[in-house]
């Protein structure tokens, strides 16, 4: 059956009064009413109203709703500033292993040592891939990461008695980033872009003021771009005393080849979701740990995982620091997302020190070759490349000509290119672009896989010419077709209505 | 509305916004024909409150679609004695009806000679065509 | 050695020759030569699989997990029975391996899975909207600190029970530094917050009052009457909750909470050594466009299909920027499906006698506990799934001679409540047999004898 044609049913439509899964142990205690145990006003009355379904059919509900997705393992994602590398299954046994799995986080730490030590294996790893000594593995994403990296900002200068109000950005930063900075109570000052795609180093030295707590980059960019203007950069939020925090959004770029430490940052943050293989499960888990220099590492997060000497010759000892005065306190509860620790410290193990390398030298290959092939042809007319040097691991076209000559917008070109079975690129971002595609093709894809995209883009094109309503019009064979999104927003259903 | 339009008894902000001035110290805003195009459906406005001081240049409100935030700009200072609330229902007019149905906020002005700083019809179509 | 990449020498080739240039040195070489690494990584040269599996459970081995372990520890994450169900829906590629849904027609899978998410979590909670799920459950605490702020306008005061997760309460600190705010805790009495203490407290300048029930020491809290004093000074209500706990305490929504979260990794996902859990947040219909997070809502398509998008993108960072709601982007969305998973597994009558057996089992713990010498109930505060004792010998001592006995007796409540010191939460939950609390009983009984300071 056309997956179009499906009829579409919730789990709580298919409930069946009667029918269950669950068969629970039996009590083997005494069961009194529970209104013995607690008083009457605080039980419930009614039971939420969970669906009422079978086991066989809840694996069927689930099975024929996952084939309603597109995913990694299936077709090419090139999402710009995603990284979406392959998700290798080795990962997912080491995790499942029941000493990972199945430990309390509140375990003695004594109990815990495996998973202390692989804590700090993993911090240690990461800290020579930044360049920057110390490592908290607490955050749980990107954005957590940001908001640590802010926060220890923060802490540093009211430290030294300063209490700083503003926090630069390029305008081509990541929403995140200034959604960061608000959250941590600072004024986002945006900083503009040169010809040439780097921070416009004059708007900056005229921004940059000893009310500038920090300025937040990454490096390569959002254009793809390294900007070799940093050590100037670096040098100019320094020079007022003022952090330099690094989004480590588009570290698959430079991992072995270039260290953000050695860039003079103060604050990384690392999205293990990107460069270090965490499968995005649709949305996340991920982590985004952070790695610091000598002088913020006394407002690290607390607890911290440290490794003692044991001193009587029986090896070292791992630990949670929770002594830690100047610490800006915790960011969430116990660790951090272990899990998500176990399966980016066994990629790295897996690459090592030659295979990272090896991954952003051809993440970089794969990069300027899609982005050659896409220079050829209608891609090159309709498309261009928004600055037409080498890029890094990802880069940003422009749909402006497209759009003017064809009558298609970028959106157009991505829904039709869901009917050639490809996830299309990051669309309308950066802003600075028009109608922009940010390609990041990663270092998993094969070569035959990028000329396939390019001969899709290709033959969309060629179509558009002749038959723009087709793009506009798009995607036909997917299991849904455009959706309202204006009804969607206008009058939210964000639940199951239920009797 | 489909085709763009400029009415010429208004007055522009180069921020995409219109002032119908009415008698000496009132005038009604909203957003020109270009600034909905380019937002797309307006499915969200959160009016500002009346007696709310609003000042020349700066953001008075938000107008949201579903993928765009956008700041309305006020182009004359003053204090808002009307907010049109049939748009928390239907804010959809503004796409519909830019100039009327679709108007904003009524405002006491507080400076009527800011109306000098302000684009005619011509001036305005110019600036998008340069844009 | 190339480890999941392709490329070989002729591909290296052809794409160099495609790009026009010699070598990839030279698609470096916009990075200026200070700046390069020049040497290898300080790391280990790559394994092959095998060689890490072994690393890795090496490494396992060396924990004391529930396998090793009989675990009465909770505090928030808890051994619960996660069904096979789970993992083999979860270990799908179409659901472990894609992107946010930002392309609906090709996500809808996980689209749809959000929208049953969201309903079964407004379900439990009895409030009408939830979101698609936070990291877990104090930073949501904090998450909620700030919609408060931002629902309040100008208040600068948070009220926070002192019955919350220590976690929660330093997590919220830490945020507050950057929110600039304050915050005034309120104390305990008979294991459940001081009404009297939390009505002085909570005044005009309030943006929200923080409660928790069962709170950490276990304890089920009257959220109604107490909540009655937020109410009163136009203040938020937030409610952490025990998920578990929903089908039989009186959820917080009907008890005048304005949002509703908690720590969610009771439900479908498994202990990990902490994460990744999620966070599930549930407010009422006015914070709709104030909530942080995805919210995936129905719709049709150009052919009148049902589907589902993410709505009110123009809440989040990608739209709203400086002025989003928060600035989640990656959340937990895979856990969430988890814990969808398991929800549907135990259904209306299985989440029920589940809650009905947790309360049975832990009054049969706590009856046992109370009677043995050496051992006292911190509180007498009704309780549902754990509870809190004092011991009359060293609290530490007591739990290494438990773990001698393979059980890990309980969480140490004098780490993070100096006021007990000698005091321990103990957890219950549905794979904790009765042997296992006998056995649990006999343990704790000879260890505080073992260790107990003779008069």
């Amino acid at each position: 059956m056309n997956q179009q044609d499906e009829q579409v049913l919730t789990i709580f439509e298919k409930s069946k009064p009667g029918r269950r899964a669950a068969v629970l142990p039996a009590a083997e205690v005494p069961e009194p009413p529970l209104e013995e145990l607690i008083p009457a006003k605080l039980l419930r009355e009614q039971p939420p109203r969970l669906p009422e379904v079978a086991e066989p059919e809840i694996v069927r509900h689930y099975n024929r709703l996952s084939r309603r997705n597109f995913d990694l393992d299936t077709g090419f994602y090139p999402l710009g500033s995603c990284t979406m590398k392959h998700n290798p299954r080795l990962n997912e046994r080491v995790a499942a292993l029941p000493g990972h799995a199945r430990l309390h986080p509140a375990q003695d730490p004594k109990r815990a040592q495996g998973a202390l030590e692989l804590m700090w294996l993993l911090q240690e790893s990461l800290a020579e891939i930044c360049g920057l000594p110390h490592v908290s593995l607490q955050p749980s994403a990107g954005s957590h990461g940001e908001l640590a990296g802010l926060l220890l900002t923060r802490a540093f200068h009211a430290d030294r008695g300063e209490a700083r109000t503003k926090v630069l950005a390029p305008d081509t930063s990541h929403g995140t980033n200034p959604a960061s900075v608000t959250m941590a109570g600072y004024e986002i000052v945006k900083v503009a872009t040169d010809e040439r795609g780097g921070v416009e180093i004059d708007d900056l030295r005229a921004k940059v003021d000893d009310e500038v707590a920090c300025l937040m980059l990454t490096n390569p960019n959002t254009l793809g771009l390294f900007d070799e203007n940093i050590a100037e950069m670096a040098a100019m939020i320094h020079a007022v005393g003022g952090t330099l925090y690094y989004d480590g959004a588009n570290l698959n770029a430079v991992m072995g080849q270039s260290r953000p430490g050695d860039m003079g940052f103060d604050i990384v943050h690392v999205n293990l979701h990107k460069s270090f293989s965490q499968p995005h499960g649709g949305g996340g888990p991920g982590a985004g740990p952070i790695a610091v220099s000598d002088r913020i590492e006394p407002f690290l997060p607390r607890p911290q995982v440290v490794r003692r000497e044991s001193g009587n010759g029986s090896g070292p000892n791992y630990d949670l620091d929770h002594d830690r005065p100047k610490s800006i306190g915790r960011l969430r509860g116990f660790q951090g997302n272990f899990g998500v620790f176990v399966r980016s410290y066994a990629y790295i193990l897996s690459l090592g020190a030659d295979g990272l390398a090896e991954a952003s030298e051809t993440a970089v290959l794969n990069a300027n070759y899609l982005k050659a092939r896409l220079a050829e042809g209608r891609a090159g007319r309709y498309t261009p490349v928004a600055f037409d040097r080498h890029c890094m691991h990802e880069f940003v076209l422009s749909g402006k000509p497209m759009k003017k000559e064809l009558g298609i917008a970028t959106l157009d070109l991505a829904k039709r290119l869901l009917d050639f079975d490809f996830h299309p690129p990051t669309v309308y971002f950066p802003l600075l672009v028009e109608e922009a595609l940010m390609i990041e093709p990663t270092e998993t894809e094969t070569k035959e896989s990028l000329d396939a995209f390019t001969e899709a883009i290709e033959q969309i094109l060629a179509e558009a010419e002749v038959d723009p309503e087709k793009a506009k019009q798009a995607p036909y064979t997917t299991p849904v077709r455009r959706l309202d999104e204006v009804k969607a927003t206008r009058k939210p259903v964000v639940r199951q209505p239920l009797g | 509305m489909a085709d763009a339009s400029y009415p010429e008894d208004l007055l522009y902000h180069d921020q995409h916004d219109w002032a119908r001035l009415e008698g000496d110290d009132h005038a009604v805003f909203g957003i020109t024909w270009y600034a909905q195009d380019s937002l797309g459906e307006v499915v969200f406005y959160d009016p500002p409150e009346v007696g709310a001081a609003i000042d020349k240049d700066s953001s008075y409100a938000e107008v949201e679609s579903v993928k765009a935030v956008s700041d309305v700009i006020a182009p004359m200072s003053g204090e808002i004695v009307e907010v049109n609330d049939a748009l928390a229902d239907a804010p959809e007019r503004i796409n519909e009806d830019p100039y009327g149905g679709g108007w904003l906020v009524k405002v006491r002005l507080t400076a009527a000679a800011e109306a000098e700083a302000l684009l005619g019809a011509d001036e305005y179509r110019k600036l998008l065509e340069n844009s | 050695m190339t480890r999941y990449t392709s490329a070989t020498p002729d591909d290296r080739a052809e794409m160099l020759a495609a790009i026009g240039v010699e070598s990839t040195a030279d698609l470096f070489a916009q990075i200026p030569e200070p700046l390069r690494l020049g040497r290898p990584l300080a790391l280990p040269a790559g394994m092959g699989e095998a060689e890490v599996y072994e690393r890795l459970a090496a490494l396992a081995a060396r924990n004391a997990d529930c396998e090793e372990q009989v675990c009465f520890l909770g505090a928030g994450m808890y051994d619960h029975y996660v069904p096979a169900i789970v993992d083999a829906i979860t270990q799908r590629s179409e659901f472990l391996t894609p992107y946010t849904p930002y392309q609906p027609e090709i996500s809808q899978g996980g689209l749809q899975a959000m929208f049953e998410f969201q309903t079964a979590m407004s379900e439990l909670t009895a409030l009408p909207v939830s979101n698609a799920g936070l990291y877990e459950g104090p930073s949501s605490v904090a998450s909620a600190a700030y919609l408060a702020l931002g629902a309040t306008k100008d208040r600068r005061r948070f009220v926070v029970s002192r019955g919350v997760h220590p976690h929660s309460r330093e997590t919220l600190a830490t945020y507050s530094a950057g929110f600039g705010t304050e915050i005034e805790e309120v104390g305990l009495e008979g294991g459940v917050t001081d009404a009297a203490a939390l009505a002085e407290a909570v005044d005009g300048e309030t943006a929200a009052v923080f409660l928790q029930s069962p709170n950490f020491l276990g304890a089920i809290e009257d959220v109604e009457m107490l909540g009655a004093v937020a109410k009163q000074h136009g203040a938020l209500l937030i409610v952490a909750v025990d998920p578990m706990t929903l089908g039989v305490l009186r959820p917080p929504g009907e008890c005048g909470a304005d949002i509703a979260l908690g720590e969610g990794q009771p439900l479908g996902n498994r202990l990990d050594f902490g994460g990744p859990s999620f966070g599930f947040f549930c407010g009422s219909e006015e914070l709709i466009r104030k909530m942080p997070g995805r919210i995936a809502g129905e719709t049709d398509d150009a052919d009148g299909r049902r589907g589902f998008v993410l709505a009110l993108q123009t809440r989040e960072q990608h739209i709203r920027r400086e002025k989003a709601t928060h600035n989640i982007c990656t959340a937990q969305a895979l856990n969430a499906l988890a814990a969808t998973i398991h929800l549907a597994w135990l259904g209306r009558k299985g989440f029920r006698e589940l809650g009905e057996l947790l309360v049975r089992r832990t009054a049969y713990a706590r009856d046992r506990l109370a009677a043995v010498q050496g051992v006292e109930l911190l509180h007498d505060a009704p309780v549902a799934r754990e509870f809190a004792l004092r011991l009359d010998a060293p609290v530490d001592r007591v739990l290494d001679r438990c773990a001698e006995r393979g059980i890990a007796a309980g969480y140490p409540l004098g780490r993070e409540y100096s006021e007990y010191e000698d005091g321990l939460l103990v957890a219950i939950t549905e794979r904790r047999t009765r042997e296992q609390i006998d056995a649990l009983v006999d343990a704790l009984g000879a260890a505080v004898a073992a260790e107990a300071v003779t008069v």
